[in-house]
């Protein structure tokens, strides 16, 4: 913020278009996951420069990520900018939600007085807001048309420029390796808790043998199969969106079960001679499974993976994973009783 | 997002030509590009490209398309499924 602008409704926040250390900082703990559910501005009205009653009127979402990535791009424009209140959630997952909707954007418009302040009839919503928003019933709702803007905030002042104009390329979603890295560790640290859980059943089970319960058995083949557990994570939340693209298969199942029989494969050879043949094959199927139901869940993550795609995908994985690690779990305990 | 294509022949969006006011609005919307509107009259071009995210039948004025939306997202999925077989409501991701 530096200062106000004074309207009819009020003094009206200006926002600034750099981002400080401060911003940067937010951004990263949040792509890590910190905080990442109370990221958020004051909902209502914001501008840009020294906006007139005839400058663009553009809407987003009330998560600071989002609303800086919108102010960072606002620099040599004048803007009103209205945060809708979408709970500190992103454009697209808040329209799809159902946060960012026809409703929120009329009562925000009320709220913030903004038929006081701009002499225009006319919005910028974010073209991916429109899977919550229906532009006809907010012209009937509260007599603001609805242009839709750019897919990315990054094109809002080359649209403004051509006269609220997008060509193809500003409407299109697009998936490019900086996007797919940027949504990498958050995936990873959500797996705290259920990796803790993991590898506490990993280093009980390895210590079960012919002497019931040996601690040494809990080191010499929990070490094996907690780096395979970890392994088998990088390559399901790391390898598989990274090299997306270059995949042959569709279903993110199948290039993840893949994926993991490598690693998999790299750490029985790490460990061989540690490990017997059945033991091996085990830490194979175990690596196989979880990389595969991890890979699966990065379809969430994707801006192209259709529901009924997922379900179809999910119906023939989930009992591959399941029996899948259930052979690696009996295989594993019935390892050292297999001399 | 040629480079990203998805499972083929399950997408549910459905247009009805009959209905369909030719004002563009879904042509627009699409984050896949899938439309097409010629001579008044809207068409979908590539269906197996359609991720059902619902932002073309939410805008169109004259209700010409359907889909059945959601988000494509195995957590989700498989949380709505307990739901659904223990009876408790509420889901939460992403």
């Amino acid at each position: 913020m530096d200062g106000f602008v004074e309207t009819p409704a009020g003094p009206v926040p200006r926002v600034i278009t750099a981002l400080s250390f401060r911003d940067r900082a937010g951004a990263a703990k949040t792509r890590l996951g910190i905080g990442r559910y109370e990221y958020k501005v004051v909902p209502g009205l914001y501008c840009a420069g020294i906006p007139g009653p005839e400058a663009p009127v553009l809407v987003t979402a009330n998560y600071k990520l989002t609303f800086d990535a919108l102010r960072k791009e606002l620099g040599g424009l004048d803007a009103w900018i209205l945060a809708a209140d979408t709970r500190g959630i992103n454009v697209w997952c808040a329209a799809g939600k159902g946060l960012f909707s026809t409703e929120e954007v009329v009562r925000r418009i009320e709220r913030s007085r903004l038929a006081e302040v701009v002499s225009r009839r006319e919005l910028i919503l974010p073209q991916l807001s429109a899977t919550g928003v229906a532009a006809h019933q907010v012209k009937r709702g509260c007599g603001f048309r609805v242009l839709y803007g750019p897919v990315r905030a990054a094109d809002i002042p080359a649209f403004v420029r051509a006269g609220n104009a997008a060509d193809d390329a500003m409407r299109t979603v697009t998936f490019t390796l900086w996007e797919r890295a940027v949504l990498v560790p958050v995936e990873i640290l959500l797996l705290r808790k259920p990796l803790a859980a993991a590898v506490f059943a990993i280093l009980l089970l390895s210590g079960i043998g012919p002497g019931f319960f040996s601690p040494e058995a809990v080191l010499t083949r929990g070490i094996p199969a907690v780096c395979t557990t970890l392994l088998a994570i990088l390559s399901g939340t790391v390898a598989v969106p990274l090299f997306l693209p270059r995949l042959p298969w569709r279903e993110f199942w199948i290039g993840g079960a893949l994926a993991g029989i490598l690693t998999g494969m790299a750490t029985t050879w790490l460990f061989h001679g540690r490990v017997s043949l059945w033991e091996s094959l085990a830490l194979v199927l175990w690596s196989a499974a979880l990389a595969s139901y991890l890979a699966m869940n990065f379809t969430g993550s994707t801006p192209y993976t259709s529901p009924s795609g997922v379900e179809k995908e999910m119906r023939r994985a989930i009992p591959v994973q399941a029996a899948g690690g259930v052979l690696a779990a009996v295989l594993w305990i019935a390892g050292p009783f297999m001399g | 997002m040629k480079d990203f294509r998805y499972i083929e022949g399950v997408a549910t969006l459905r247009l009805n030509a009959a209905k369909c006011i030719g004002c563009g609005m879904c042509e627009t919307v699409c984050p896949h590009r899938i439309f097409l509107v010629r001579k008044k009259k809207a068409a979908i071009g590539d269906l197996d490209a359609c991720m059902e995210c619902g932002a073309c039948a939410r805008n169109c004025p004259a209700d010409a398309i359907t889909v059945t939306p959601g988000v494509g997202c195995a957590a989700y999925i498989i949380s709505a499924w307990i739901h659904q077989f223990t009876g408790t409501g509420g889901t939460r991701c992403c």
